[in-house]
């Protein structure tokens, strides 16, 4: 017998059946698979409106995020110079080729360098808009795809992720359920990203920025207005 | 060296007094401290308990039809690109991922952490047909250049200490031309980050593991904090997945529920850093990611627990609590366990996988505080499948006479605990004076042999249930 087979009727053995489930425990499970039923989600992932916005601004930074909220769009290649400018980073920035981000006047800010697409091994800032933010825990998350190539959230030593209040979701189940409404797949990554990379394999001391970045900065656009709208 | 070429399970008791004995090893144990954070995560949550209960007849039903779920999850694998490949044996999946690396001549692997990978002794395996695995989990790098096997399935190099880092650095980075002695963890994770770096950009095909399946889209999630997994499975040209069935959930939603018990558990964080989702190679017109994704799924040992008394073990989502709760883990660290799994979760485990014969010391090897099943979040029974395992020696008069004499007296008393309390505790006036250290391992008169091997604190003179009890007030 190949392994699948031999796998598979051991299976079968151990649940004290000789073949698979019979066809109307087969159609339950299907149902089950399709359902997309939740679970228990916790109580903090079912806040709403404003009281999301600012769980998800303090999970955030509970993750070790940094974040800077602006007003509207016209603000975020300021917010975006001024914290290169903060850590002593040269003002030259990968950016994912996202029109979502080509909604901000890069324009203003004439000596920032952008480059568009992947990242190289040379950069040294990526930035990134991200599919949702998730309340919960602060988390972001990104899809990868023509518009997000998931190396920029990986190789550069600071990840930038430009995100929009009515972008953030309360739960990752809401995460999936926004997700399958633009899409009937998966893409082949989706990143739940929760501050920067870090490591406490040498004798439990946190150590920020073991492979992946070392900073993550959230520029958060939020005009104030009861952003809860977007489910 | 690998474990699972050279089991030392049977020496547990040797392995165990040579631990307590070695100082090195003591004081690098005294760094584990995630038992506090998980408290405090645990606490941040107030639907922990429920989650639990969830998470656990979520992986209940999996198994209950696991049949079903592979095969759904090897058709979404395959619908989205992917290929998977079936092994029943640490050989076969050996010779498959040999043969996958091999098809895109590879020289060098990137290895994201799997205690699946120690199973099957991937890593000399491949050295020995020419490959150059290169383990990128920091600890596991540590380890990986030490010759050593990992002593915790999170934190893998928690035995080390700093200056043992720093020595293996200096020996081994001076081909890099690094030969400056570091004296600071800092400086220690940025050389290796820098190396590592280089082996990440050449490297022909990555090898993760998966801490979940999800059977509704064919994905497999890998959780990090480093993101190696993530640079492991992005940069080279294939991705191969090495994953056993139980990894199984049914949807996406199982799998969050189970996500949110997962890092509290482990580490006491809210989440890990990197949760990636990964779904088949990349698409058309993706400009990054791996052009072939394939999925080895191994048994070595699983399905012949199905069904079992043991069958619970099953869920287990390989967060470590049981181990970092553990006071025999915690006093005698894991090489003593003398396999892959150490700790509470590792006594059950591992003689499921090689047997009682090899491995029947290690259900001995606990306290029976219960305070590894308190803590698991997939609420497995763990001690009550140690005392499984201890009735099949038993039966199969695997134990020395005397330890069968004693398990008989000692099974009377162990499931009548104030009995038991009422036993032990006399015993403790005569091991206050034997006592060393964190008074552990004492023979205990009342059963014989293998008690011998129980964490009784010696000097202060109460026993261990005492002693819990007091400090969990
Ligand atoms: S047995 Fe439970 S506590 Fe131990 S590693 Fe497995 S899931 Fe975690």
């Amino acid at each position: 017998m190949n392994a699948r087979d031999d796998m598979l009727a051991g299976i079968r053995k151990a649940l004290g059946r000789d073949g698979s489930a019979d066809a109307a425990t087969r159609a339950t499970l299907q149902a089950r698979l399709k359902g997309h039923k939740q679970n228990l989600v916790p109580k903090r992932g079912r806040v709403q409106g404003r009281e999301k916005i600012e769980a998800f601004v303090k999970m955030a930074e509970f993750s070790l995020a940094t974040l800077a909220r602006v007003r509207s769009a016209g603000d975020v290649p300021g917010a975006v110079a001024d914290y290169l400018k903060s850590q002593n980073l040269p003002p030259k920035l990968r950016m994912a080729p996202d029109q979502k981000l080509d909604a901000y006047p890069w324009a203003s800010k004439p000596l920032l360098q952008i480059a568009r697409g992947k990242a190289e091994p040379e950069d040294e800032v990526g930035l990134t808009g991200a599919f949702a933010g998730i309340a919960e825990t602060g988390t972001l998350m990104l899809l990868s795809g023509p518009a997000s190539p998931s190396t920029l959230n990986f190789l550069p030593e600071t990840h930038v992720v430009v995100v929009r209040a009515e972008e953030i979701l309360g739960s990752y189940e809401d995460g999936w359920a926004k997700l399958r409404q633009i899409a009937d797949k998966l893409p082949r990554t989706v990143n739940f990203i929760t501050g920067p990379s870090r490591s406490g394999d040498i004798e439990q001391t946190l150590q920020l920025g073991a492979h992946g970045p070392r900073r993550l900065h959230i520029v958060l656009v939020d005009d104030g207005a009861d952003a809860g709208t977007e489910r | 060296m690998s474990f699972a070429e050279a089991p030392t399970s049977r020496n547990f008791k040797q392995n165990a007094s040579a631990a307590l004995r070695n100082e090195t090893l003591q004081r690098a144990m005294g760094y584990l401290g995630f038992t506090q954070k998980r408290a405090e995560a645990v606490a941040r949550l107030p639907e922990f308990e429920a989650l639990r209960d969830q998470a656990r007849d979520i992986k209940d039903h999996t198994l209950k039809h696991l049949d079903f779920y592979l095969e759904a999850y090897e058709a979404k694998v395959m619908e989205s690109g992917g290929h998977m490949h079936w092994c029943r044996t640490p050989e076969e999946a050996r010779r498959t991922i040999l043969d996958l690396c091999r098809s895109v001549g590879a020289r060098s692997v990137t290895r994201g952490k799997t205690m699946i990978g120690e199973e099957i002794a991937l890593n000399p395996f491949l050295e020995r047909n020419g490959i150059e695995p290169v383990e990128t989990d920091l600890g596991e790098y540590i380890i990986q250049l030490r010759g050593e096997p990992p002593s915790h399935i999170i934190a893998p190099a928690i035995h080390v200490t700093k200056e043992q880092v720093a020595d293996t650095f200096l020996e081994k980075h001076a081909a890099y031309g690094k030969t400056r002695l570091l004296t600071e963890p800092r400086e220690m994770l940025e050389e290796a980050r820098g190396i590592l770096r280089g082996k990440f950009l050449k490297a022909d095909a990555g090898i993760t593991g998966a801490n979940f399946l999800v059977a509704e889209t064919g994905s497999s999630i890998i959780v990090t904090n480093e993101g190696n997994g993530d640079l492991t499975q992005l940069l080279p040209k294939m991705h191969i997945v090495l994953a056993t069935p139980e990894k199984l959930v049914p949807t996406l939603e199982d799998a969050s529920t189970i996500l949110r018990l997962l890092a509290r558990s482990a580490t006491g964080q809210e989440f890990s850093v990197y949760t990636t989702v990964s779904t088949g190679p990349r698409r058309r017109a993706d400009p990054d990611g791996p052009a072939q994704y394939h999925v080895v799924i191994l048994d070595n040992g699983r399905i012949s627990m199905l069904g079992t008394e043991f069958q619970d073990m099953l869920r287990c989502i390989r967060c470590s609590a049981c181990l970092n709760h553990c006071p025999v883990y915690n006093a005698v660290g894991g090489h003593a366990y003398g396999w892959v799994y150490p700790g509470p979760m590792g006594s059950v485990l591992t003689p499921g996988l090689i047997g009682v014969d090899q491995a029947g010391a290690l259900p001995n090897a606990s306290t029976f505080c219960g305070k590894c099943e308190s803590v698991c979040p997939m609420k497995i029974p763990l001690p009550k499948m140690m005392r499984h395992w201890r009735e099949r020696e038993y039966e199969a008069k695997l134990s020395p006479a005397i330890a069968r004499w004693g398990l008989a007296a000692w099974a009377f008393a162990a499931r009548r605990p104030r009995l038991y309390r009422a036993l032990t505790r006399p015993a403790m006036a005569v091991l206050g004076r034997l006592g060393k250290r964190r008074g552990n391992f004492a023979n205990l008169p009342l059963a014989g042999g293998w008690t011998e091997f129980r964490d009784m604190p010696a000097p202060e003179g109460k026993t261990f249930h005492q002693l819990w009890a007091e400090r969990s007030r």
